[in-house]
C-alpha cells in the first residue's frame, strides 16, 4: 500500500502490482468522482453556452472556450489522478514547499509580472495566452501547511496548542494579506472559512473559535468605519442589499444575475437558448457568473440538480473526514469541504441574491485553469486521504 | 479521531445541509415563485424603445401662409451622462469635438453643464438625462465625420432634426404672439401626462411662450416609437414592435400675414417718426381685431427680435444682448403685457359712466380751460377752453374739463372725504364693465390685467406704503432740503397727506381717473376690446388667435371658436351716440390733420386719440379706432410708449394699416371685400417636413 502508484521502482517488478492497483481503484469514492465529473460536463457545456454567441459576434469559433475548458478539465482530471495516488502522507514534507511557492507566486503577482484582469490584480501571465492564478494554488497550499500544524501527533490533549494554533494564523495570514492586496477580497473570505473550519475541526476551545469570529468582525468594522475601504468598494459589496439603487454601476452585476436566474423558471429556456445569456447583460458569465447560464437556461430543475451535486460532493468530502485514519487526514478533508462549501455558498448565493458579489468561481463548473486545477487537486486529496482511510474490516 | 472533533464534523454536515436548503429555497422563490416578475424584467432588459419624433405642426396665417415652419437641420447632441462616465470625464471628446465643429472645449463644456439657479446661461435647461444640442447648424461634412468615426466621438450624436423656422411672409413676424421653444424642463414633465424625454431636440422641446406654448399639444404630434431588440452592449438585433408617429397638426391663425406685416411695418415708421421728432418712443404695440368675432387679425410689439435666435440655445450673454432690459425686453408683448395710461381713449368709458349716472347724453355741458377740483386746478390740453358743447363734441374735441366735473360732482355725492357705506363710484364701476383691469382671455400666455384703480386698491397701496410716508413725513427730505427746500417742503406734506388719509379716494383721483389718467392702466388688447364692443354694438369679445388645427391630411382636427361675448351693460342709443362722436374725431376732431387726404367716403374711420402723461417719462401716444365706421368689421389700435401726442404718432400708423387692409394709396388690399376669409385655407405640404 505504500507504493507511490506512479510506476516501478527501476529493476523492481511487484508480481501484485496490478491487483493492488485493482485492489486501490475499488477503494477509491467514486461516487465523488462521478459527481466531479457529471458537474465538470455540465460547466463544460455552460461554458459553451455563455460564450459561443459572443466568439459568433467577434468571428472566432464558437468552442473556443469550450475547448479550452475540455483541455483544463483533462489536465486537472490528470493533476487529481497524480494526487491520488501520491501518499499523502508524504505531503506533509511537502506542505512547506508547497505554501511557500504559493507565497512566492502571490508576491509575483504584486510585482509588474502580475496582470490585471477584470479589476484583481490576481494573475501571472505566463505567454501562450496561459496566465496562473497563485491564489486558487494558495488554498490547497493553506489546506496542506493547517493540517499539518494542526494535525501533530499529540499525547493526551484534544486539541492543538496556543502556539500551534498562533502560529497557523500567522501562516494563513499571510498569504490572506498578499490576495487582499490584489484585491480579490472572495479568496480572503475563503481563508477565512477554511481557518476557522479547520481550527474547530482540529478541536481548539470554543473560547478561540468566538474570539476569532469576534476579532474578524471587529476588523471589518474597523476597516469600514476608518475609511480603508473607497465608497465604491463598499458600494459594490452592499449593491446585493438593493440592486435597483444603482442598476448601472455598483448593483448592475447583482441586477442581471437575478434577472437571468429568475427569468430562468422551472425548467429553464434549454441549453443555449438564453436570451439573457446570449445577449452577454451578466459580465464574467463564464467564470463567476456561470450559475446565471444554469439558472436561466436549465431553470429551477437544472439549478437545483448543480446545487445538489455540489451538495453530494460536500457529503462524500465529509464522510472522507470522518474515515480518515489519522489527524492530518481529518484535517485535509474538512479543509476542503470548508473551502468547496464557502465558495459554493457564496457563488451561487451572489447570484442570486443573497450574498455580496466577490470574485470567486463555482467548484467544478466555472471556467477557469487555475481553479479548475486547484479544485480537481482538492478532490485527489481527498481521494488520497480517502484511500488510506480507517477500515472496520 | 477524538470526540470533540467528531461532534464538530457533525456540526460541519448540519451547517452544509442547512447551506444547501437555503440555496434551494431562494432559487425556488426566484424562479418558480417570481419567475414571472423576473421573465417581464428580462423581457424590458433586452429591449429598447426608440422614438420616432413626430414633426411639430405649422402655424399659417389665416390663408395658409407659414408663420412658423420646420427646416431640416443636422444637429449635433452631447450626452452627458455617457460623457462622465469617460475616464477623464469626456474631455478629450469634447476637445476633438471643438474642433470638429471650430469652437473651443471650454464653450463646448460652458453648453452642456446644468442651469440651475446660481449657473446662469450658456447651461442647459433641460434634463441632464438627454442629450444636449451644442449645434444645430453643423456643417453637413463635419457632422458625417462625427457620424463615421463614432468610436471617436463616444457620447456625441449627429442626427437630422426639424428644427423650427419663421420665413417672415409680407414681413409678418408676430413673435410674441407665436412664442418659442425650449428643452421641457422637469417640472413641466411632472406636470403633463406624456412628455417624454427622447434624446431627440425636437421633441424634447416644448412651447415656453405665445401661440407655441397654448398649442403646445395640438402642434406636438405624437411620437411613434420602434422596439428593438437589443444586447447587453445596445447592439440592435432586431425590431420587435413598431408604431408610426403622428404629425402635429398645423395650427391655422386669424392672423393676416400681408396686414400683420404692414402692421409691423406702421409701428416701425411711428417711433422711427417720433424718435426723429424728438421723442423717445422706446415701445409700441399695434393690433388688428375683428369687431364682430374678436379673432385677432394683426399683433405688432416694439422692439421685436429675431426669433432665431432660440435654435441651438442661446447664452446668457446673447440673453441679455438681444432680448435683455437694454434691448427693451423684445420678449414682452407690448399688446397683451403693456401697460399703460389709456389716457382720452378712455373716455368712451366715462361718457357712458355718465349717462349711466344720469347726465343726459344730449345736454351741453361747459368746456372751460381748467377746472377746480378741491383746492387744485385740472385743465385741459394745453389748457385749451372751448366753451359749451355736447357729449359728442367733448369726444371729438376731447375736452376734459367736462369730465373733470363729472368725477368730481360724482365724488362729492359719494360722500367726498368721508364716502358712505356703498359709494357708486359710476366711472369705475363702468370701466370695469368695459373689460378694463381684468385678462380678456386671449389665448397668449402671460397677459396682463392692467389696473382700474378704486377705493379698495387705495386702502391696498396705501397699507404697503404708509410705511415710507409716515416716515417721510416726519424726517422730511433732508437731502433734497439743501438743494431744492420748495419742493422738499412740498414732497413733505404730500407724504403727511398720504401717511394720514393715503387710503381716501380723493377728488383729484377721481378727476384723473375719468380721463384715463393717474392711477388706470390698460392693455393695448383691452382697449381695443372696448372699442370692438362699442363697434359692435355691445358685445365684449373674447380675443382669439388661433381659428383651427388642421391634421396632416388636410381634415380638420378642431376648430378653436372664441368663447361667447360678454355683454358691455350700455343702452344701443348711447353706444350709437358714442359711436358719432369716434366718427367726428378723423373728420373734424383730434385726428383730422392725419385722416386729411385718407378717401374717408370709402372707407369711413371712426377713432379716438389719446395722449397719456407718464411722470417723469414721455408721453403714450394711443388712437384707438375701428373700421369701416357704418358697418364695423376691425378695431385697429397704435400705442406708442414715450411717442408723443396721440394725433401726431399712433394716428398715422392707424392710417397706414387701414391703407394695406382696404388696399388704399395705391397698395394692394389685404382684405377680400374688406373681410376675412371665411373659409380655412387649403394648407400646402410643409416643405421641410421629413427630417
Amino acid at each position: 500500500m505504500l507504493g507511490t502508484g506512479v510506476g516501478t521502482v527501476e529493476g523492481y517488478r511487484d508480481p501484485n502490482i496490478w491487483r493492488r492497483r485493482a485492489a486501490g481503484l475499488k477503494r477509491l469514492d467514486w461516487t465523488l468522482i462521478l459527481v466531479v465529473t457529471v458537474l465538470s460536463v455540465l460547466g463544460a457545456l455552460l461554458v459553451r453556452s455563455a460564450t459561443f454567441q459572443l466568439m459568433i459576434e467577434h468571428g472566432k469559433d464558437p468552442n473556443s472556450f469550450l475547448k479550452r475548458h475540455v483541455l483544463n478539465l483533462v489536465i486537472g482530471f490528470g493533476l487529481g489522478a497524480l494526487v491520488t495516488f501520491l501518499d499523502y502522507r508524504l505531503l506533509r514534507a511537502y506542505a512547506p514547499i508547497l505554501y511557500g511557492l504559493a507565497c512566492v507566486g502571490l508576491v509575483a503577482v504584486l510585482t509588474p509580472l502580475g496582470e490585471t484582469i477584470n479589476g484583481s490584480h490576481s494573475w501571472i501571465v505566463i505567454g501562450g495566452g496561459f496566465q496562473v492564478q497563485p491564489s486558487e494554488f494558495a488554498k490547497v497550499g493553506l489546506v496542506v501547511l493547517l493540517a499539518m500544524i494542526l494535525g501533530e501527533p499529540r499525547d493526551g490533549e484534544v486539541g492543538p496548542s496556543p502556539r500551534d494554533i498562533l502560529l497557523s494564523l500567522v501562516l494563513a495570514g499571510v498569504p490572506a494579506a498578499l490576495i487582499m492586496l490584489q484585491p480579490d477580497l472572495g479568496t480572503t473570505l475563503v481563508f477565512g472559512a477554511v481557518v476557522l473550519g479547520m481550527l474547530a475541526i482540529s478541536g481548539v476551545r470554543k473560547r478561540w473559535l468566538v474570539g476569532l469570529v469576534g476579532g474578524g468582525v471587529l476588523t471589518a468594522c474597523a476597516v469600514v468605519f476608518l475609511g480603508l475601504l473607497k465608497p465604491y468598494q463598499i458600494a459594490r459589496f452592499t449593491a446585493f442589499l438593493d440592486p435597483s439603487a444603482d442598476p448601472r454601476g455598483a448593483g448592475y452585476n447583482a441586477m442581471q444575475a437575478r434577472i437571468a436566474v429568475g427569468s430562468g423558471g422551472v425548467t429553464g429556456k434549454g441549453l443555449f437558448q438564453g436570451e439573457q445569456t446570449g445577449g452577454h447583460f451578466v459580465p464574467e458569465q463564464q467564470t463567476d457568473f456561470i450559475f446565471t447560464v444554469a439558472g436561466e437556461e436549465l431553470g429551477f430543475v437544472g439549478g437545483a440538480v448543480i446545487v445538489l451535486l455540489l451538495g453530494v460532493a460536500l457529503w462524500r468530502g465529509l464522510r472522507i473526514a470522518l474515515q480518515a485514519a489519522d489527524t492530518f487526514g481529518v484535517l485535509v478533508a474538512s479543509g476542503v469541504v470548508c473551502w468547496m462549501a464557502f465558495q459554493t455558498f457564496e457563488n451561487i448565493g451572489m447570484t442570486i441574491g443573497i450574498m455580496p458579489i466577490t470574485g470567486l468561481p463555482l467548484p467544478f463548473v466555472s471556467y477557469g485553469g487555475s481553479a479548475t486545477f486547484a479544485n480537481m487537486i482538492a478532490v485527489g486529496l481527498l481521494q488520497a486521504v480517502h484511500l488510506r482511510r480507517r477500515t472496520f474490516d | 479521531m477524538n470526540s470533540r472533533t467528531h461532534f464538530r464534523l457533525l456540526v460541519l454536515y448540519v451547517m452544509v445541509g442547512v447551506m444547501l436548503l437555503v440555496l434551494m429555497g431562494r432559487l425556488w422563490t426566484m424562479q418558480v415563485l417570481d419567475g414571472a416578475h423576473y421573465r417581464q424584467v428580462a423581457a424590458e432588459n433586452r429591449t429598447r424603445d426608440i422614438v420616432v419624433p413626430a414633426v411639430r405642426g405649422l402655424i399659417v396665417d389665416v390663408n395658409g401662409k407659414p408663420l412658423v415652419r420646420n427646416r431640416t437641420a443636422l444637429v449635433v447632441s452631447v450626452d452627458r451622462t455617457s460623457l462622465s462616465r469617460q475616464k477623464d470625464r469626456g474631455r478629450a471628446v469634447l476637445e476633438r469635438l471643438a474642433r470638429t465643429l471650430g469652437t473651443t472645449r471650454e464653450a463646448l463644456e460652458l453648453k452642456t453643464r446644468l442651469c440651475s439657479p446660481t449657473v446662469k446661461r450658456p447651461c442647459w435647461p433641460g434634463s441632464p438625462y438627454q442629450p444636449i444640442p451644442v449645434d444645430d447648424r453643423a456643417d453637413p461634412k463635419r457632422a458625417l465625420q462625427i457620424m463615421e468615426r463614432q468610436e471617436d466621438f463616444p457620447g456625441v450624436t449627429a442626427q437630422l432634426q426639424a428644427v423650427r423656422e419663421y420665413p417672415g411672409p409680407d414681413g409678418a413676424r408676430p413673435v410674441q404672439a407665436l412664442g418659442y421653444l425650449q428643452p421641457i424642463t422637469q417640472e413641466e414633465m411632472d406636470r403633463r401626462k406624456g412628455l417624454k424625454v427622447t434624446g431627440y431636440s425636437a421633441v424634447d422641446l416644448i412651447g415656453r411662450d405665445g401661440l407655441e406654448a397654448i398649442y403646445d399639444a395640438d402642434l406636438r404630434g405624437e411620437s411613434g416609437y420602434r422596439r428593438v431588440l437589443v444586447d447587453s452592449q445596445g447592439r440592435v438585433t432586431g425590431t420587435a414592435t413598431e408604431k408610426a408617429p403622428v404629425s402635429g397638426g398645423t395650427l391655422v391663425t386669424s392672423i393676416d400675414a400681408k396686414i400683420q406685416g404692414a402692421a409691423e411695418k406702421a409701428l416701425e415708421n411711428a417711433i422711427k417718426k417720433a424718435r426723429s421728432g424728438g421723442e423717445k418712443a422706446d415701445a409700441g404695440a399695434a393690433l388688428v381685431m375683428d369687431v364682430q368675432t374678436g379673432r385677432v387679425v394683426a399683433m405688432a410689439s416694439y422692439p421685436t427680435y429675431d426669433p432665431a435666435v432660440w435654435t441651438g440655445g442661446i447664452s446668457q450673454d446673447e440673453y441679455e444682448a438681444l432680448l435683455g432690459k437694454k434691448k427693451g425686453e423684445p420678449l414682452i408683448s407690448r399688446v397683451t403685457q403693456g401697460q399703460y395710461a389709456p389716457a382720452s381713449t378712455f373716455k368712451i368709458s366715462s361718457v357712458a359712466a355718465a349717462v349711466r349716472d344720469g347726465y343726459d347724453l344730449h345736454g351741453t355741458y361747459p368746456c372751460p380751460g381748467s377746472f377746480k377740483v378741491g383746492a387744485r386746478s385740472f385743465r385741459n390740453y394745453e389748457g385749451r377752453a372751448h366753451g359749451s358743447m355736447n357729449l359728442r363734441r367733448a369726444l371729438v374735441v376731447s375736452c376734459d374739463t367736462i369730465f373733470y366735473k363729472f368725477a368730481y360732482e360724482q365724488w362729492l355725492r359719494d360722500g367726498g372725504m368721508k364716502p358712505g357705506k356703498n359709494p357708486k363710484d359710476p366711472m369705475v364701476r363702468m370701466a370695469r364693465d368695459f373689460g378694463f383691469g381684468k385678462r380678456t382671455g386671449i389665448d397668449v400666455p402671460g397677459e396682463a390685467d392692467g389696473r382700474i384703480p378704486d377705493r379698495q386698491w387705495k386702502r391696498d397701496y396705501w397699507n404697503i406704503t404708509k410705511k415710507s410716508d409716515c416716515k417721510a413725513a416726519k424726517e422730511g427730505y433732508p437731502e433734497l432740503e439743501k438743494s431744492d427746500p420748495s419742493r422738499a417742503a412740498y414732497l413733505k406734506s404730500v407724504a403727511a397727506e398720504n401717511c394720514a388719509e393715503g387710503y381716501v379716494w380723493r377728488a383729484g383721483e377721481a378727476a384723473n381717473f375719468s380721463i384715463g389718467q393717474g392711477d388706470v392702466l390698460v392693455t393695448p388688447l383691452q382697449l381695443a376690446r372696448a372699442y370692438a364692443a362699442v363697434a359692435n354694438g355691445g358685445r365684449l369679445v373674447v380675443p382669439r388667435v388661433a381659428q383651427a388645427v388642421v391634421r396632416p391630411d388636410g381634415t380638420v382636427a378642431r376648430r378653436i371658436d372664441p368663447p361667447p361675448p360678454g355683454r358691455l351693460p350700455v343702452p344701443a342709443h348711447v353706444l350709437k351716440y358714442i359711436r358719432s362722436g369716434l366718427e367726428g374725431v378723423t373728420k373734424e376732431g383730434t385726428a383730422r390733420g392725419v385722416f386729411q387726404d385718407f378717401p374717408l367716403d370709402k372707407v369711413q374711420i371712426a377713432g379716438k386719440t389719446g395722449t397719456g402723461e407718464v411722470w417723469g417719462k414721455g408721453d403714450t401716444s394711443w388712437f384707438a379706432s375701428y373700421a369701416p365706421a357704418k358697418k364695423p368689421q376691425f378695431a385697429v389700435v397704435v400705442m406708442v410708449s414715450q411717442g408723443g401726442t396721440g394725433g401726431g404718432t399712433a394716428a398715422p400708423a392707424v392710417r397706414e394699416i387701414y391703407e394695406t387692409m382696404y388696399g388704399l394709396k395705391g397698395k394692394q388690399p389685404a382684405l377680400k371685400d374688406g373681410k376675412l376669409p371665411a373659409t380655412l385655407p387649403k394648407l400646402r405640404q410643409d416643405s421641410g417636413r421629413k427630417p
